[in-house]
């Protein structure tokens, strides 16, 4: 079976073998009690011999032999039962231990991803990872342990057992088992062609699904329905033809083993019996080959279903182990400073960033900005405003130059004492499951009942959290359900007015959120701009005006730099901007 | 799910067949004991080497006939349960074809498509395994207990008792762990959850420095999940040992009275072979009927789900009949709101509220209003993607309730907020708008729309690939194909729904002007933020909450309504401001 592996698989199994190790006393007991049950379920049929040879004829009962057997039997039973269970519980911890441990890696490392790989990868295929990807793996674990050792096990012992009673009989069926086999392998290897065709009609029908369904509005309003469903037919008829052959062809694996299983029964029936006449076995004895032949093909099935099950789950073990191999973030500096008072001095020298290498986007931009100073980022809608955001923050890093506060590299600070000193407010605007007041008090959980009220009216929160159910103690759902768009927003503001950083950067993109909220939200901006450094995406011409320094984006590069009326004076992209909406 | 067996139809012969044969396969393997037991009693007892040759001949042709039936079930299943789900799919997509926007918001697309997909191939092995497997296990078990009578009615009574005993283990397990494993799920959601808020925010999370919470607070939930499994996976372990002890202790009860019956003479070594085996059969027959429980569970939960929807029933009612459609009607292109009123069902309050206004043929009406001001709603009245519940909209003069909506909606050109695609060439995509549209037509929608310019520079220009979703081309570029898609058709309505978001100011102009220019102009909706688009439109509605506050020109509007004032001068602030005003998504 080990060809069935590859290189790459080989080494997701040894990796996996590294999580096993803290486990390792359970997974001995666990092939301890393996061999001890198996042992005991192959030495209850001689047992179930010797009791049958016990009662050969009328009047010929060895009733005190019958009660040995009947009470060892009793023992073996017990012994198999109890050694099954607790095999049971050892795989149970051991599986799923080891999955809870590569969960709790996969997510720490996703608290330490850069934010590169989560912006470039879709947040639904790295959570399939950490959750669809790590069951799949139980489930194929805790299959892989407890059928294919056993069964491993199962076929060797067998062999053992038989070879005890009689070695002529137990060629028999060494000879006409390997053809189980082969039937079995020969019907894999032909049906893994329709599996495949079937796949891929099935991923072909599942691509039109999702997007005739995903897009059903369009697909209406444009009356495409008639046409849908003709494509989806003609798919549907390839379909229904690829499944039954690969179903019936698959299927047929079940009753050929058997039938080839009723062969080899049929053999030690013929040469048990005729040596039983001979006198070479006794009848019970036969009955135990009987019961062996029976269950001596069963693992053979087995282990192949297991085969494909582990490989699916080595499959998916890599899918985990690749993100949790995926390189962290640049960790801080061994002697990073911890910056405790921060004025609100910023500066970029000759900074340049991309990201990608082909794509330069900023490049040798300089600023200075001092303490309470306002910056802001204006641009066309997809000009990447977000990216000077990105580099503030330390999501991303520079790749030249590079930007200080207070005068240190920010590359020298440990990222919590950079961004405690930023508050942040995002035009996409998260909160999480759980009450108004714990989402309020993210940045500070110690914030007092007063404290947090205070920052709620500073933000024109207060008012409208009040008139909720439950006021501060409302429980709202995953990412704010049930709130407004402008209500969530203003959560957002009072969650950064309650830590009172003395800088922030804030985006000030209100399209989807009506005039009158809006007004408060502008309102609530300038109170928390009050004497503090302020990096704003702009909207709004106040805004704009009043800034000390404005950015000019445009397709990702900053492309002008000054305020209001030197800009103008310039008569470049910005008086352009400016000038078309009129 | 019972009326989902409806699509089994014209499979009826194999689905009566396949568990026929099963079962035929299932009593030709419940002899096997009976001659086994004949070889021990009549051919070891009585010498007799030619009977033993005969009577394995005889379990070989009990294989062969065995193999024969099994087969032939197998393909019948096979047939009746990929016929089934390809029939059950076509019924499913062609409804969801039929099914209102109504329908479609409240069940969700994405819910939609696992229905269609992961939902019916579940439904689809939970057919086939029934077909299979449903009578042949419990035939064989009391197969085996029947057999067992007639080899000897005393000793067969421990059958009678391990039976019930061996039901009551394996199903009293799995009765007591499927709602524990539905609580492993719960766990499992709220694990999955908290991974994808961190995902989502983690920006907020970063910039607040909470890693090391959020880590804490995941580590206690994955603890509390592995927690239930092992105690479920612990319970449903015992099933095996359960399962086993029961069994042999019974084989040890069916030896020792098949000893006492012996000794007396009223049975054979033999018989009390063939006791013991068929008591093996039904173990084996049990543990597969355990397993096929769960996966019929599962499918029959899908199974529903599946139903849920084909039960959905188009909340619309198609046309009064659609009164004698005949639209050689009055003024092509003309719309009149009269006195409209919506309330989305399920929601509490109106969304739009005695919305009254007319367009004239090729006019240009503007609608503005904050988020939630019912905007979206108001065009989505006109091609009747929901229906009014109170007043009515008239398109071409005639109620749009009245008219067949295939019908009514051809002759409207739809830009939606979202600019969708989908995977097939420029040119596929275009013609959404209009089938038989040529080439040059295309052009022409192009050049309007003022996406000629970039598809030109593709090298395969209309033929270029659009991959699905239109992820291969930018923002701006799937806004401009969408609405070249809704001008290909040459529409006497057009409707574009805040459709410029994704376009910069110049290229908004353009096409503003582009639109203007037409000849045979059509009857123009733009749903807008920024009031550079629409200030120049024929006829300005302001809406706020859903309720109009306010129809006229931009001048009108300037001069007498405070929202619309208060929505101008936040933009503009009384002359001038750069920026997008109204900043799209990101």
């Amino acid at each position: 079976m080990a060809k069935k592996f590859d290189a790459a698989q080989w080494q997701t199994i040894r990796k996996i073998l590294r999580y096993m190790k803290p486990y390792r006393h359970f997974l001995l007991l666990s092939i301890v009690l393996a061999a001890v049950s198996v042992a005991a379920t192959l030495y209850l049929p001689l047992l179930i011999g010797n009791a049958v040879d016990c009662a050969v004829g009328k009047g010929r009962v060895d009733f005190a032999g019958l009660f040995a057997v009947l009470g060892r039997m009793a023992a073996v039973i017990l012994v198999t039962a109890l050694a099954q269970w607790l095999m049971n519980v050892c795989n149970n911890k051991l599986t799923y231990q080891i999955v809870r441990d590569i969960r709790n890696e996969a997510f720490r490392k996703i608290e330490i991803l850069p934010l590169k790989y989560i912006d470039g990868h879709p947040h639904g295929e790295i959570v399939s990872r950490v959750i669809a990807d790590a069951d799949q793996f139980a489930d194929g674990l805790l299959m892989g342990f407890t059928q294919l050792f056993t069964g491993v096990i199962t076929i060797l012992g067998t062999i053992g057992f038989m070879l005890s009673v009689n070695a002529g009989i137990t060629l028999v069926v060494l000879v006409v088992t390997p053809v189980s086999l082969f039937v079995a392998s020969f019907i894999a290897k032909k049906t893994f062609r329709m599996f495949k065709a079937q796949s891929e009609t099935r991923g072909e029908q599942t691509g039109l699904v999702d997007e005739m369904i995903g897009s059903q509005k369009v697909v209406q309003a444009f009356g495409y329905g008639k046409e849908a469903l003709e494509r989806f037919d003609e798919i549907n008829g390839r379909l229904q033809k690829c499944s039954l052959q690969a179903i019936f062809f698959s299927s047929i694996t079940n009753p050929a083993t058997r039938f080839v299983n009723s062969l080899v029964y049929t053999g030690v029936g013929i040469f048990g019996a005729l040596a039983a006449i001979n006198g070479r076995l006794s009848v019970g004895q036969l009955t135990s080959f009987l019961s062996y032949a029976n269950q001596y093909t069963k693992p053979f099935n087995e282990i192949s279903g297991v085969v494909t099950e582990l490989q699916n789950a080595i499959a998916c073990a890599g899918r985990v182990l690749e993100l949790i191999e995926e390189k962290p973030q640049v960790p801080d500096r061994a002697d990073a400073i911890c910056l405790s008072d921060i004025k609100g001095r910023v500066e970029l020298k000759n900074v340049s960033f991309s990201y990608q290498p082909m794509q330069r986007l900023i490049e040798g931009l300089n600023l200075s900005v001092q303490p309470g100073q306002r910056v802001a980022i204006v641009g066309p809608t997809g000009c990447g405003k977000t990216t000077l955001i990105n580099l503030l923050m330390r999501f991303y890093d520079v790749t030249g130059g590079a930007i200080c506060v207070e005068n240190t590299d920010i590359r020298e600070l440990t990222r919590h004492s950079l961004r405690a000193g930023f508050g942040m407010v995002l035009q996409e605007t998260w909160l999480r499951a759980g009450t108004i007041r714990d989402n309020i008090a993210v940045g500070k959980p110690e914030a007092s009942r007063e404290e947090i009220e205070e920052a709620a009216r500073a933000c024109h929160a207060h008012s409208f959290i009040m008139r909720l159910p439950q006021g501060y103690d409302t429980v709202i759902g995953e990412d704010g359900g049930g709130l407004s768009q402008g209500q969530k927003q203003l959560l957002c503001i009072t969650r950064v007015m309650l830590c009172r950083p003395p800088m922030l950067i804030l985006d000030e993109a209100t399209s989807s959120i009506d005039t009158r909220t809006e007004l408060k939200i502008q309102n609530a901006f300038a109170r928390l701009m009050e004497g503090r450094t302020s990096f704003i995406v702009a909207h709004r011409l106040s805004t704009i005006r009043s800034a000390d320094v404005i950015l000019v984006m445009r397709d990702g590069r900053i492309v002008e730099q000054g305020n209001h009326e030197t800009l103008l004076a310039k008569d470049g992209f910005y008086a352009k901007l400016y000038n078309s909406q009129w | 799910m019972r009326k989902l067996l409806y699509y089994l139809k014209g499979y009826e012969r194999e689905t009566v067949l396949a568990p026929l044969f099963k079962m035929l396969e299932a009593l030709f393997e419940l002899f096997v004991p009976l001659v086994m037991a004949a070889v021990i009693d009549r051919g070891i007892a009585g010498q007799d080497r030619p009977y033993i040759v005969r009577m394995c001949l005889l379990l070989v042709v009990l294989g062969v006939i065995g193999l024969v039936c099994s087969i032939t079930a197998q393909y019948f299943a096979a047939k009746a349960a990929t016929g089934f789900s390809t029939r059950l799919r076509h019924a499913l997509f062609a409804h969801i074809q039929g099914l209102s926007y109504t329908e479609l918001d409240q069940m969700g697309t994405s819910t939609l498509i696992t229905r269609m997909t992961s939902d019916i191939n579940q439904v689809q092995s939970g057919v086939n395994l029934v077909l299979r497997l449903f009578l042949r296990s419990p035939f064989i078990v009391f197969g085996a207990m029947i057999m067992a009578f007639t080899v000897d009615v005393r000793a067969a009574l421990v059958f009678v008792v391990a039976i019930p005993l061996l039901s009551l283990v394996v199903f009293g397990i799995m009765l007591f762990t499927m709602p524990l494993y539905k609580r492993v799920q719960g766990a499992l959601d709220r694990v999955l959850g908290l991974t994808r808020e961190n995902l989502t925010g983690v920006r907020v999370i970063r910039a607040f420095n909470k890693e090391q919470e959020e880590w804490e607070s995941y580590r206690e939930k994955n603890e509390a999940l592995t927690g239930l499994q092992k105690f479920v996976g612990g319970i449903s372990g015992l099933m095996n040992p359960l399962t086993y002890v029961i069994v042999n202790v019974s084989i040890i009860a069916l030896l020792y009275a098949g000893a006492l019956r012996v000794d007396s003479g009223a049975l054979t070594q033999g018989q009390v072979v063939a006791l013991v085996n068929y008591m093996s059969q039904i173990l084996v027959e049990l543990v597969k009927l355990a397993n096929l429980i769960i996966t019929v569970t599962k499918a029959i939960a899908c199974g529903n789900r599946v139903e849920s929807v084909l039960e959905q029933k188009n909340s619309m009612s198609t046309g009064r009949k659609a009164a004698a459609d005949k639209s050689g009607a009055p003024e092509e292109g003309c719309v009149v709101f009269d006195r409209v009123g919506l309330t989305y069902a399920g929601a509490g309050s109106a969304s739009l509220t005695g919305i009254s206004f007319s367009a004239k043929k090729g006019e240009t009406v503007g609608i503005i209003g904050g988020t939630g001001s019912g905007k979206t709603s108001l065009v989505n009245l006109i091609p009747r993607f929901y229906d009014v519940t109170e007043g009515a909209v008239y398109v071409n003069g005639k109620d749009v309730r009245e008219q067949e909506p295939e019908r009514l909606r051809s002759g409207i050109g739809i830009v939606p907020q979202k600019a969708e695609l989908f995977a097939g060439t420029i040119a596929d995509n275009l013609r959404w708008g209009k089938r038989d549209a040529a080439d040059s037509e295309l052009w022409e929608a192009l050049e309007l729309s003022q996406a000629r310019e970039f598809v030109e520079k593709k090298p395969e220009g209309l033929a270029s690939v659009v991959a699905q979703g239109g992820k291969n081309l930018s923002g701006g570029q799937r806004q401009r194909l969408t609405i070249a898609r809704a001008l290909v058709r040459k529409p006497s309505i057009l409707i574009l729904d805040d459709s410029a978001s994704a376009l910069d100011f110049a290229t908004d102009a353009a096409l503003r002007r582009a639109l203007g220019g037409m000849e045979d102009r059509p009857t123009t909706f733009i749903v807008s933020q920024r009031t550079s688009s629409i200030r120049h439109a024929d006829r300005i509605l302001v809406l706020e909450d859903g309720r109009m506050a306010g129809l006229g020109t931009h001048q009108e509007l300037l001069e007498s309504c405070p929202v619309y004032q208060e929505i101008y001068y936040s933009q503009f602030e009384k002359k001038a401001a750069p920026s997008g005003a109204a900043e799209g998504r990101r």
